[in-house]
């Protein structure tokens, strides 16, 4: 059994609201933090006003009418406790994180280094308190009773080596953290730890099962749980600097690529693939443009290349990114995501169906850019084209969109839809153009339609001859079915009518008329 | 070949088509085995199909129709493969989804630019079926090498415009509308004749179905045809096998 050192940090709940951001407690205000009604821990001001854990709401507030209420969040704990266990961990190494606030390492490197049990864990307890931190430490040969030890310390207790049974034997049966057990040993008549030990182990384990045998192992002293290291977070993070800085998305690329193959390999040492990646360029001046990016499978040294070029083509595209205009100084590639290597090692017999998919798709994805290749959604919205969702392959989709839309078309749906309206004149039976009238209702009965002779598709066989528009008499119609479009905000309101058409060639249409403008929303046939 | 068997005054038409029949069968048998797997086909197209479906490892030329694309797309995917469309920036989303098209397993190329032919042997590596609009005139020895790896990989090339080497032609004929009145009413359906050419096969085919489904029904003309109207139906299959023209 190896000596071990638990840290204690009382309240933590309580000094985790008052380290995070977004707390706007003062310090030494009465605090308590409740869950489902109950405080589940207070601060020292509270307890001093007679607030206790377990108390409901109303009587808390009535013993201390001033108290600050929170709601328990334990990821809020758990995110306060990380940097607290990185410096830890820079003073002694070998950390477990047994639960936000509690924390088990073994004592006997940090012993050595301060000749002696007690004084490392002084000298852990002062460093500590220097950042502000209220802390006790318990030093045992197993965990439990280190924790218990840690608990009943005013600094550091330390229990000698082959005490722990002796050390636990007094306690209260109520400290084994299982409820039920503890309930019935009482009704048993057994009140300490020390009275649950002397039951023989193979009786408690017979009656109790394992889950009995394991309390029974820690209230003996006989901790069976071995320690586990935490393993420091890799920094897997790679950057390449340029200089001077490159100004083509060639030369970077170029550049970038050894780099990319060093990010992926060291990735792969540890097991890992990335399947989510953070690109940042940065310029001369400082900030530049930096993404994240999704990959359908895992990033190979190739895609991560191709990503750091979309990037860089995209964003000296926007002529927001002056602080690209002088070329690339830093490319930082950081994995925002991974996964096991397991899941994504190519099958014994060749890759499976979905990973040739994967391949192809990033292959020509790689020849036409990101936007080359897309899926399709149906989105929100009114018109055709706004419904009609294409998002770049390997990027996540957006969300469905199964809103109620008025005014959108009903089915059976256009099988063309295009993505820029095309302008076609309708025109009545002398010649003139239909307009709306004001009552909402098509001025002139529609009976000709003028299509552009170079509009891309609308010709049957799309042969329209060309330089000559193409007249075709309509033989059927309906509308004007209106479309009013963000009605509230004075700017941005948009109001267009939608008429479906049927001309004498069989070409089914809708048409959109918008400020007395025809054009063409989609075609059925 | 052709020609030269036309030329022949003895051949009747009879001993034509069972000569070409077989001339077929045999080149089949040495090209992709004598039954290639058949991907389905909606109901009123597959009866006008050798075969009954879209053959895998083979090319189909089709005519500018949109819905007929949706229409061919809808069952292979329904059954499970990938798609993949190339050239067709228009293409409805909404209108592949009613008729039965899987958007999770639909993939778009909508403008593949001068590089249409490389994208389309890209994917016709890794789906079932790609619909393409070529974005040029192909070569022969271009579309060769296409159709030997459809062959390899049992991908079915469906092409907006002529290709060399195609299987069938398939053709929509200009639909005919109901539910649009003078000034009311609401597109319902729509009917048109698909015509199907086979190669050196003995004229078209033709059947009169339901391309554009009414009330939310998919475009697949044998579904629409078989909950819609039962008559039109008997008559698509009444007429599968005579021959027009």
């Amino acid at each position: 059994m190896e000596r071990c050192l638990v840290l204690w940090f009382p309240d933590w709940p309580i000094v985790a609201l008052q380290r995070s951001p977004e707390s706007r407690h003062p310090a030494g205000a009465p605090l308590a933090i409740l869950a489902q009604n109950v405080v589940v821990a207070c601060s020292d001001a509270a307890r001093r006003e007679g607030v206790r854990r377990g108390m409901r709401r109303r009587d808390a507030q009535a013993r201390c009418p001033e108290l600050r209420l929170a709601a328990e969040d334990p990821s809020r704990d758990a995110r306060e406790f990380l940097p607290v266990a990185d410096r830890i961990e820079q003073l002694a190494p070998g950390l477990q994180l047994l639960r936000p606030g509690l924390c088990v390492l073994r004592i006997r490197g940090p012993a050595r280094y301060y000749g002696g049990e007690r004084p490392a864990a002084l000298a852990l307890v002062r460093l500590l308190h220097e950042e502000g931190l209220e802390v006790r430490a318990g030093i045992a040969d197993g965990r439990f009773a280190a924790e218990q030890a840690a608990r009943r310390a005013e600094d550091v207790l330390l229990v000698p080596e082959g005490d722990d049974a002796a050390f636990l034997a007094p306690l209260p049966i109520a400290l084994i953290e299982d409820e039920r057990l503890a309930t019935l040993l009482i009704g048993l008549g057994i009140r300490t730890l020390g009275e649950f030990a002397r039951l023989g182990a193979h009786d408690v384990h017979h009656r109790f099962g394992p889950d009995g045998a394991l309390r029974h192992a820690l209230a003996a002293g006989l901790d069976p749980r071995r320690f586990a290291a935490r393993e420091a977070a890799p920094d897997h993070t790679a950057e390449v600097a340029f200089e001077p800085p490159l100004a083509l998305a060639d030369q970077v690329a170029f550049g970038v690529r050894m780099t990319a193959e060093r990010f992926i390999d060291a990735l792969a040492r540890t097991g890992l693939v990335c399947t989510e990646l953070r690109v940042e360029l940065d310029g001369p001046a400082g900030d530049g443009i930096e993404r994240v990016w999704t990959h359908p499978a895992a990033f190979d040294a190739a895609a991560v290349v191709d990503r750091v070029r979309w990037q860089l083509e995209g964003g000296l595209a926007a002529a927001a990114a002056a602080a690209l205009r002088e070329g690339v100084e830093r490319v930082r590639l950081t994995p925002e995501a991974v996964a096991s290597r397991s899941a994504h090692e190519p099958g014994l017999f060749g890759r499976g169906a979905d990973e040739r998919l994967v391949h192809a798709l990033s292959r020509v994805q790689a020849m036409l850019g990101p936007a080359g290749v897309v899926t399709p959604s149906v989105g929100g919205g009114r018109r055709l084209a706004e419904r009609q969702r294409l998002t770049p392959w390997g990027e996540r989709p957006p969300r469905p969109d199964d809103r109620p839309w008025p005014g959108r078309l009903p089915p059976p749906y256009p099988a063309s839809v295009y993505p820029e309206p095309i302008p076609i004149e309708v025109h009545d039976a002398h010649g003139a153009p239909v307009r709306l009238a004001e009552r909402g209702t098509a001025q002139g009965e529609p009976t000709w339609i003028t299509i552009a002779a170079d509009g891309s598709g609308t010709g049957r066989d799309g042969r329209a001859a060309p330089g000559r528009a193409e007249r075709r008499r309509i033989t059927a119609w309906a509308g004007p079915w209106p479309l009013v479009e963000r009605g509230w905000s004075p700017t941005e309101r948009r109001r267009a009518d939608r008429f479906q058409i049927v001309d004498e060639t069989g070409g089914a249409w809708t048409l959109l008329l918008e400020r007395d403008e025809w054009s063409i929303e989609g075609r059925y046939d | 070949m052709r020609s030269a068997a036309l030329a022949r005054p003895a051949a009747t038409a009879d001993e034509l088509a069972r000569l070409r029949e077989r001339i077929e069968r045999i080149e089949r048998t040495s090209r992709i085995g004598s039954e290639a797997p058949v991907l389905p086909a909606p109901a009123g197209i597959a009866g006008l199909l050798p075969g009954g479906g879209l053959r895998t490892g083979t090319a189909y030329s089709l005519d500018r129709s949109m819905p007929l694309i949706t229409a061919l797309l809808a069952a292979p995917s329904a059954a499970g493969a990938w798609c993949a469309v190339i050239g067709m920036p228009e293409l409805g989303i909404e209108a592949a989804e009613a008729s039965g098209i899987a958007l999770d397993r639909l993939v778009l190329v909508p403008r593949p630019g001068e590089r249409w032919l490389g994208v389309a042997a890209a994917l016709a590596e890794v789906v079932g079926v790609v619909a393409l609009r070529p974005g040029g005139t192909v070569r022969d020895g271009e579309a060769a090498r296409l159709a030997a790896r459809l062959r390899e990989r049992e991908t079915v090339l469906l092409v907006q415009g002529r290709w060399p080497g195609a299987e069938a032609s398939i053709r929509a004929g200009a639909p005919d509308w109901t539910g649009l009145g003078e000034g009311h009413g609401c597109l319902d359906r729509g009917e048109a004749t698909i015509a199907v050419d086979v190669r050196r096969g003995p004229g078209s085919r033709r059947a009169r179905v339901v391309l554009v489904g009414s009330s939310g029904l998919p475009a697949v003309p044998g579904d629409a045809v078989g909950r819609g109207d039962a008559g039109t139906g008997h008559e698509a299959t009444g007429r599968r096998l005579r021959a027009v023209g």
